[in-house]
């Protein structure tokens, strides 16, 4: 992609997501009080990151079953409470037999 | 709690982002940016679902207005940590050590930042930055250069990784919490709808992703209002 293109869409993405982090970091002195807006924002991490799973995961590999499989993987495994990478590589794995298992047959 | 403490805890994270984001390179790449641009992104934004969704918005030449509210809410949750951080940290961590180290506030660090008994030191912070920072651009970089060339079974392996650190966020949560599994289920759901109901067909991937988790997120809070303890996170 041209750079020319590119740069406003870095810029904007790179200074949002810093001032975010940034300024509650150097302005909040206090705790904050709403229950409302603090539930709201207990939420967000977990809506967010399923919502961005599904359906996407189901194309992001060379087929449906093999994009399934890795899903199914990954669950279980965190479900198991293991760690990050142990579930990414995991779901990866899991991809992999099933697409070499594909192409075989 | 010193920079060599920090830098030890800081190894795991930096693994663990290493992987991810060497996926993140691949698909970088795949959207026709160069190798210097997905480089670029990780080194200034450091979050894997905010660069993800960035991506998309890049790929479809959506506006910046979408990019700017995308970015907005999926890293929402930062403010959050920030917000529990200030709490927490010593007294030589103020002034422009906040404004510096704040950018390298991600749900990793944070979560182990947090969990030291005590006040958390400058130094500390600084060193468990340094690693995952390394690991996350390194990554990227490796990615990309290797995406054209691994054989499609590699890559199409790879694709999975960063879905799989979403999983492993969000399902011991939801494991633990019946109302966070709702919550999920509902922005599921309407993700789902979102994609497969022709009349939505014209949505953009960063706007579907906004009303799935501001919708998701207000139905949650409306129903199951939490006593946070912003520490939690």
């Amino acid at each position: 992609m041209s750079f020319k293109i590119f740069l406003p869409y870095l810029l904007v993405m790179a200074i949002v997501t810093y001032l975010i982090r940034a300024i509650p970091l150097v302005l909040v002195k206090h705790k904050i009080k709403n229950k409302f807006f603090n539930s709201f924002l207990y939420y967000i991490p977990y809506t967010v990151l399923a919502a961005m799973t599904i359906p996407a995961i189901f194309t992001a590999t060379g087929n449906l079953i093999s994009a399934i499989a890795g899903l199914a993987v990954a669950i279980v495994l965190a479900y198991q409470r293991k760690s990050l990478i142990v579930v990414a590589v995991g779901a990866c794995a899991a991809v992999f037999i099933i697409e070499g298992i594909i192409t075989l047959i | 709690m010193n920079f060599k403490q920090g830098i030890r805890d800081g190894i795991p994270i930096g693994l663990g982002y290493a992987a991810v984001s060497f996926a993140f390179g691949i698909l970088a790449v795949d959207k026709d940016l160069t190798v210097s641009e997905a480089v670029l992104i990780s080194l200034t934004n450091l979050t894997s679902a905010g660069q993800f969704a960035g991506l998309t918005i890049i790929a479809e030449l959506g506006t910046l207005v979408e990019m700017a509210l995308s970015q907005f809410i999926i890293n929402l949750r930062y403010m959050l940590m920030a917000i529990s951080l200030s709490q927490k940290v010593d007294d030589d961590f103020k002034g422009i050590w906040r404004w510096i180290l704040g950018f390298a506030i991600t749900d990793e660090i944070f979560a182990v930042a947090i969990q030291n008994p005590g006040k958390i030191k400058r130094n500390y912070f600084m060193g468990l930055t340094i690693i995952p920072i390394i690991g996350w651009t390194l990554g990227t970089l490796g990615g990309a250069l290797l995406g054209n060339i691994l054989p499609a079974i590699i890559t199409n392996a790879l694709g999975v990784a960063l879905y799989g650190m979403f999983i492993a966020v969000v399902v011991p949560k939801a494991r633990d919490d019946s109302h966070v599994f709702v919550a999920v289920c509902i922005a599921v759901a309407i993700s789902v709808a979102l994609k497969y109901i022709p009349v939505f067909a014209d949505l953009s991937g960063g706007f579907a992703i906004i009303i799935c988790t501001v919708v998701a997120s207000l139905i949650a809070a409306v129903l199951f209002p939490v006593e946070v303890s912003e520490d939690e996170f």
